[in-house]
């Protein structure tokens, strides 16, 4: 009851007039700077760090939240309206969100990705209240083999994802896999697959800037190519009355991938070495897996717009979790959150729920007031999102160019990114063109810098054993689940071969 | 004369610097744009965390009349940083925070041509001791004991670090050298993980800074065992130094600033300037003494020399290591 009543504090705390002004003005600010491709939670926290030294730490605190709810809003809104994902959380909101919108359904997609977004963020915020500290401890119970055994699952539910060519899927994994070894091993600390020795690749190939080529520059590409020009898409002028209908249809079509993705995502989020963008893939493949028609993900369910947006809200709010209760920050936008912090002379780490019980409640009841915030101000701004769509396809077409140029050079300043995107753009358009699915590719990237690591370390601390990933308590289920999925589709091929074989006998 | 839009924004721009303290204070050299402020590890461990603390500090105080802009290059144990900067387009405005593998990266990495000696120097911040740390569920409580609960598991204590040839495992591989120890060393990608691991219990001791093990020490699962530091650390009274023990051994981690090669001097002496007032400043020294570093001000000539000493230093220590 303790809890409860300090939250409510929290709360009330945060519906102050000046604290609730900075939600309001974050929650908008942070929804713009997310919808920019390239600019994510990270950038707008980091711009807008400076602007918290005006006011009392508790405001402050409550300012970068609200920016950090607002992005991660945001995100959904250019991966829906462009093709071009608005931040690396929001990559697999491409997915259905884009075919979505080219079928005149965009209102739909942002409807969805605004409730399931809401829904993530409160079922995390639960969570949270109720089992922060217990939680940490579960996050320092995952070693290095747990970590691997998770990224194998991962993948294992992914192998479905390129629909039925499970060679193919492979070859867009491999290819994943080898771009996401560019630049320097942790390791040995030597630096490997320094493409014709440019200095551009030390850093490794950026998330951002694949997932930016492959579904900007790509899918301009194709679409293109596919309409020859001739693109319209059917919009219909927004009503109220057609909001309500897009509500229902969100509430009735994506609420499974909601769920998965509210809860996948929170737990993915808690453990320091993931993060929103591993959390949303996967809640992505779980909601494809355990769906009872997933032919049709990838080609517009409002299931697999929930999923990733559920996901990407719920896991942020987890990735709070370890910054606060071990210090150790889940993400770069946390990791500029507890600079913030130091400076106030906050100490996160094991102590700070019992010393600074008033500062972290606040913080709590605050996510709950931001996230209700940017709910609402984002539904209010979805008709000027799906207003942009009206522009003919010659216009938004070199918009998107324009903006995927500007977004891969704004993540790193740096010219070598934007060829290379403009590369991967090209080669996603071939790959396509021969049916290779690219969203495996594009886990592989995300999930391969983790994945790596933690095999070796594992294999370091077991002499060489691979057994070690069978008989620890919580890597051994994990890594037995993923096995299963990984050869279930390949058993399942078999049969099915050897059955037609038997009736052509 | 007439009064225009832009006469007025002049004067308005011009009063308001008049007010700033800044225009005092810096004489002739002001940066023209954001500072390219190269951070020489990823988000989140020691290096990080003082560049943001750097960062918010003069920012509160509007030091700076353009922003610090905190750009982490944390690969191949900062080559990647070490490179950025080496070959920055506009020196004057891309300035570096070090940590020792700015003289271990380019001595293991010959390859890359880094001479360190042709950075410029900007303020020595503060040195980080080293400490060497237990769970306190081990129920190891001083270095004896753990000592020979290393001895007694042949080959099996596992260790983690930040990478070999990098600062903690410098300390370990003496450690292991002086008393015949056999422990199995585990990279990881930062000191945050490293101390993450040892509070998970995934690995079994850590030699870490302070500033990385101090959230654990205090709720009481982080015992410390023995110090790199010359002297006893005021922060850990109890905890016994590694020359006490009869070997004469320290090693620090410097939280220096340099700047790139070919700054100007004007902009070096801006740097200087603004390096020694944040040092100054209550935020900096409160940070001294709550994350135990030791104050080594040393101005730039010293620095130098300070590099070349530490250039020597660690090339015998890495010799000693793949020996």
């Amino acid at each position: 009851m303790e809890i409860l009543a300090l939250l409510g504090d929290g709360m009330l705390l945060a519906l102050q007039p000046l604290n609730l002004s900075l939600i309001l003005i974050g929650v908008t600010v942070g929804l713009f700077i997310g919808a920019m491709p390239g600019l994510g939670s990270v950038n707008g926290v980091a711009i807008l760090l400076p602007i918290t030294f005006l006011v009392p730490p508790g405001s402050a605190i409550i300012f970068l939240a609200a920016i950090y709810y607002g992005a991660m809003y945001g995100g959904a809104i250019s991966s829906v309206t462009l093709g071009i994902p608005g931040a690396s959380t929001a990559v697999a909101t491409t997915f259905d969100g884009r075919p979505l919108a080219m079928q005149g359904k965009a209102s739909l997609a942002l409807v969805t990705a605004a409730l399931a977004s809401f829904i993530g963020g409160t079922v995390a915020n639960v969570f949270f209240t109720l089992f922060a500290p217990a939680l940490a401890s579960v996050a320092l119970s995952f070693g290095p083999p747990e970590i691997f055994a998770l990224m194998l699952l991962a993948f294992a539910t992914f192998v479905g994802l390129g629909g039925d060519d499970i060679p193919k899927t492979i070859v867009s994994i491999c290819l994943g896999l080898v771009l996401a070894s560019v630049g320097f091993d942790t390791i040995s600390g030597e630096p490997r697959l320094i493409l014709f020795e440019m200095q551009g690749f030390l850093q490794g190939i950026g998330f951002l800037v694949l997932a930016i080529g492959v579904y900007g520059i790509g899918e301009m590409l194709w679409t293109i190519e596919q309409s020859r020009g001739e693109v319209t898409t059917t919009t219909p002028r927004m009503t109220a009355r057609g909001m309500v209908d897009d509500t229902k249809e969100a509430v009735r079509r994506g609420w499974k991938g909601t769920w998965i993705g509210s809860v996948l995502g929170f737990f993915v989020g808690v453990l320091p070495a993931a993060g929103a963008t591993p959390g949303s893939l996967m809640s992505y493949g779980v909601a494809k897996m355990v769906s009872r028609t997933p032919e049709k993900f990838g080609k517009g369910n409002p299931d697999g717009v929930a999923a990733p947006e559920a996901a990407n809200n719920s896991a942020s709010t987890g990735s709070m979790l370890p910054m606060l209760t071990l210090g150790i920050p889940g993400s770069p936008t946390t990791a500029i959150l507890l600079g913030g912090m130091v400076i106030w002379g906050l100490v996160p780490g094991p102590r700070l729920f019992v010393d600074e019980t008033e500062f972290v409640w606040g913080l709590i009841g605050s996510f709950y007031i931001s996230n209700l915030a940017a709910v609402i101000i984002n539904l209010a701004f979805i008709p000027l999102f799906v207003w942009m769509l009206r522009m003919p396809f010659t216009i938004l077409a070199p918009m998107i160019f324009v903006l995927s140029i500007a977004g891969g050079y704004a993540a790193t300043r740096d010219m070598h990114d934007v060829w290379l995107m403009v590369i991967f753009g090209l080669g996603a358009f071939f790959l396509r063109r021969f049916d290779y699915p690219l969203a495996p590719a594009v886990l592989a990237i995300v999930l391969g810098p983790i994945a790596e690591p933690t095999l070796r370390q594992s294999l370091l601390l077991s002499s060489g054993d691979p057994s070690i990933f069978f008989t620890r308590p919580i890597a051994g289920p994990i890594t037995v689940i993923a096995l299963i999925l990984i050869f279930l589709p390949a058993i399942q091929l078999l049969r099915r071969r050897r059955a037609a074989r038997r009736r052509a006998a | 004369m007439p009064i225009t839009k832009r006469s007025l924004l002049g004067a308005a721009c011009a009063g308001l610097l008049a007010l700033t303290p800044m225009a005092a204070t810096a004489e002739g050299w002001e940066p023209r744009r954001p500072i390219d402020f190269v951070i020489m590890a990823g988000p989140g461990g020691g290096a990080d965390q003082i560049a943001r603390f750097i960062q918010s500090v003069a920012e509160k105080h509007d030091m700076t009349g353009r922003p610090l802009v905190p750009n982490n290059k944390g690969g191949g144990s900062g080559a990647e940083a070490l490179l950025h900067v080496g070959q920055a387009s506009d020196p004057d405005h891309t300035i570096l925070v070090t940590l020792n593998s700015f003289f271990t990266t380019p001595l293991r990495q010959e390859n890359l041509g880094i001479d360190i000696q042709e950075f410029t120097p900007v303020a020595m911040m503060g040195v980080d001791p080293f400490v060497l740390w237990v769970h306190a569920d081990s129920g190891i409580t001083t270095f004896e004991e753990y000592v020979e609960q290393v001895k007694s598991m042949g080959g099996e204590y596992v260790m983690g670090g930040t990478g070999q040839g990098q600062e903690d495992s410098i300390v370990i591989a003496f450690m292991s050298d002086a008393y015949g120890l056999d422990i199995t060393y585990i990279p990881y990608d930062g000191g945050g993980a490293v101390a993450k691991d040892l509070a998970g219990k995934q690995i079994m001791a850590t030699v870490n800074n302070p500033a990385e093990a101090k959230g654990f020490y205090e709720a009481g699962d982080f015992v410390p065992l023995l110090a790199f530091s010359d002297e006893r650390m005021p922060a850990y009274p109890d905890v016994p130094t590694m020359k006490e023990k009869g070997h004469d051994f320290s090693y620090y981690n410097q939280r220096a600033v340099v700047g790139a090669p070919g700054m100007s001097e004007e902009a070096a002496a801006y740097y200087q300037d603004l390096f020694t007032r944040i040092y100054e400043t209550e935020e900096w020294q409160g940070y001294l003494e709550s994350e135990s570093l030791s104050p080594l001000w040393m101005d730039a000539d010293e620095q130098r020399a300070y590099w070349q000493q530490q250039v020597e230093n660690h090339r015998r220590l890495l010799a000693a290591l793949a020996g």
